[in-house]
């Protein structure tokens, strides 16, 4: 028999669910315990944010939000190993990530309460960031073309997006990642399997034994990783990163991880899926076993976790009451941002809608 | 100076921009070394290289959606879709994404590319190859659609899309993509992208069309000018944003207005025209307005493809009905 081709995938995991260490080999950053700590620190932040956005939504302060309640892990992951040089094209709930690249909490209220302000993240890098992509991995190809752009012009910029185990079976993602690997692309496409899209589980949406494999098919660099287990994230991550960068192409990363909330508040998850698998989710999330980790290495503990928690919330307070003082924009934003200049023929439609307003007034 | 063809002002307006603008590039199937299917991007990669002039994986959607990521980049790509008929997995990206994130970001993030797409029917094409769809993108709001009908627009019209800092959809009619040369000198001038253009003057009956029924239109206005109708005929060539005031104007002066398209009758751009001259013009109307356009069917194989556009004698015939009515 000749074969054509071999292939396998790598599993990687550092923590497993009780922060044991089950590989000794430890990455640089992972050395560091300071900034391990920063790390969990801004996971922890990440789920308070949660928590507060859901609580807005159910007092009615918020619109339609999807939560990220169990991906702290890998968003932080993500976010903490890309430069401020390069692109981010997530989906809809990366917050994790987002917020290390300098998106503001009052600005993920802002869009999710129904404002487009909240697309125009104020601070680099999230400035050059994509905004939120809801129709599913068509992020994806922006982050392809970006990393195109960066080829051409000689940048040592690589171009990320994220995608779900759902996106992972759209043509979008598999044209990203194709296209990635036939020009030699610096795209590092990540997909966050957390095993449901809504009520869609994961063994419905392939056949695959890995959603990581999809990449060997384009060409790419492929691994499946704990997506729960921050340092296997960050690791990965910043390999594949450092490949992108150097113009040993792109990479296809797996992370494994579980959607402990409902896909949104508008989502009720009972309805498809029993308790004990979520139990069995909540068993394996990802800040237990990190705080376990850092308790062990004694840089963390109760009165640590509780001090920077009430500093989370008086931060999460500020950006709600930030939120919640900003002013409706004027009706004329519908038409202000349609095209560089208003046309001549839309202005007319923008002075109609203003005489009725200051009719009203 | 060189008398060029329509498919040639196109590849002279790619080459000037290119040549004066770094950030330029063009992308699509076969538009590499075969230089497109209908050579508009012929010797264009032999000079600006491969990754200016990029032959993509054949896969619409991936088109698409690399445009968007270019151009947010601050490059301004033109990508190219073969044949209308293959642009409809484009639509997810060029609406959702290329026409409001200008919009959705508050104007942080902008796409300033171009789609070109050979358009229309009438060259013997085989199935999904003649479509005339450009009523799908003028109700897409952020989006321009512009169609040239002649080499010099075609030319001007380019330039002024790839200069434009919004994304435009820019139709090639390809039945008259070698129908005639006309001198177009290579200046880098762009022609502006939100006027009409009054192609003659003329008295007695306003003729609306744009694309490759200009063609049938100036056609019509000979035949009728033999007998003594005069007809004013405008090219529609920059669709969305309207230039409705130029329409208005004529429609005002001549009373009586023929729209004539090749795409389906109902819900084509010519419905928007007509009900705008409704709402604007309906006391200077002296007749009903008379639409000539294909019919609510598929655009049929070629041997009945000419019996479903819109021939001279048709819109003779409407013109002439306008004229009896009053």
């Amino acid at each position: 028999m000749t074969i054509a081709a071999k292939f396998e995938i790598e599993y990687l995991q550092y923590l497993d669910a009780e922060g044991k260490q089950v590989r000794d080999d430890l990455p640089e950053f992972a050395k560091d315990l300071g900034h391990m700590v920063e790390l969990y620190k801004l996971m922890l932040s990440t789920r308070v944010f949660d928590a507060k956005s859901i609580a807005l939504q159910r007092t009615g302060k918020l619109g339609t939000y999807a939560s990220c309640l169990g991906h702290e892990a890998a968003h932080v992951g993500i976010g903490s190993a890309m430069r401020p040089e390069d692109v981010y094209a997530p989906s809809y709930r990366e917050y994790g990530a987002q917020l290390y690249r300098g998106v503001q909490p009052r600005e993920v209220y802002m869009y999710w309460g129904g404002d487009e302000r909240g697309n125009d993240y104020q601070k680099e890098p999230a400035r050059h960031d994509f905004a939120w992509s809801v129709p599913i991995a068509t992020q994806c190809l922006h982050a392809a073309g970006s990393a195109l752009a960066f080829k051409i012009r000689g940048e040592k910029r690589v171009a990320v997006c994220t995608i779900g185990d759902g996106g992972s079976s759209k043509g979008d993602f598999y044209g990203a990642i194709n296209i990635a690997g036939a020009q030699n692309l610096p795209l590092v496409a990540v997909i966050v399997n957390n095993q449901w899209a809504i009520s869609v589980p994961r063994k419905i949406q392939s056949g695959a034994p890995t959603l990581a494999q999809k990449g060997i098919a384009a060409g790419l660099f492929s691994i499946q990783v704990d997506g729960n287990d921050i340092i296997a994230v960050r690791k990965a991550m910043e390999d594949a990163l450092e490949r992108a960068r150097s113009g040993q192409g792109g990479s296809v990363l797996e992370l494994v991880t579980y959607r402990l909330g409902d896909h949104t508040t508008a989502d009720d998850a009972r309805r498809y899926r029993g308790e004990q698998e979520v139990k069995d989710g909540w068993a394996k999330e990802p800040m237990k076993r990190l705080r376990n980790w850092l308790v062990a290495k004694k840089v963390w503990d109760d009165a640590k976790e509780e001090a920077w928690k009430a500093e989370c919330d008086e931060w999460m307070d500020n950006e709600v009451n930030a939120y919640l003082e900003t002013r409706t924009q004027p009706v004329s934003a519908m038409f202000d941002y349609t095209f560089a200049e208003v046309p001549a023929d839309l202005a007319k439609q923008r002075d109609y809608v203003l005489s009725l307003e200051n009719k009203a007034h | 100076m060189a008398q060029i063809t329509l498919i040639e002002a196109v590849t002279q307006a790619l080459a000037y921009e290119m040549a004066h603008d770094p950030s330029v590039v063009v992308l699509g199937e076969d538009v590499g070394v075969n230089g497109g299917v209908f050579r508009a991007t012929q010797g264009l990669q032999e000079k600006f290289g491969e990754l200016r002039v990029l032959d993509t994986p054949l896969d619409e959607t991936t088109i698409a959606g690399v445009t968007v990521g270019l151009a947010v980049q601050g490059m301004k790509p033109v990508a190219e879709a073969q044949f209308e008929g293959f642009i409809y997995p484009m639509m997810e990206q060029i609406a959702c994404h290329a026409a409001r994130m200008r919009n959705r970001t508050r104007g942080r993030l902008t796409v300033p590319a171009v789609w070109r797409a050979p358009w229309g029917g009438g060259i013997r094409a085989p199935e999904h190859h003649s479509e005339a769809n450009e009523h799908l993108f003028t109700n897409i709001p952020g989006l321009r659609v512009v169609m040239p009908s002649s080499p010099a627009r075609a030319y001007g019209l380019l330039l002024a899309a790839i200069r434009d800092p919004d994304p435009v959809m820019f139709f090639e009619p390809k039945r008259i993509y070698r129908q005639y040369k006309e001198e177009v000198p290579d200046d880098g001038e762009a022609l502006p992208l939100d006027v009409c253009f009054v192609l003659r003057d003329g008295a007695d009956v306003t003729i609306v069309t744009w694309g490759a029924q200009v063609k049938e239109a100036l056609e019509a206005a000979d035949a009728l000018a033999a007998e003594g109708i005069s007809a004013e005929v405008i090219d529609v060539a920059t669709l969305t944003p309207l230039d409705f005031d130029t329409i208005a104007e004529s429609v005002q002066k001549t009373g009586r207005c023929v729209i004539v398209h090749e795409a389906p009758k109902t819900a084509g751009f010519g419905a928007e025209i007509a009900a705008r001259v409704a709402e604007e013009c309906l006391y200077d109307l002296l007749a009903p307005v008379e639409r000539v356009t294909g019919f609510d069917t598929h655009i049929p194989l070629f041997r009945l493809e000419m019996k479903y556009l819109p021939s001279v004698e048709r819109v003779v015939d409407a013109a002439k009905r306008t004229l009896a009515a009053s």
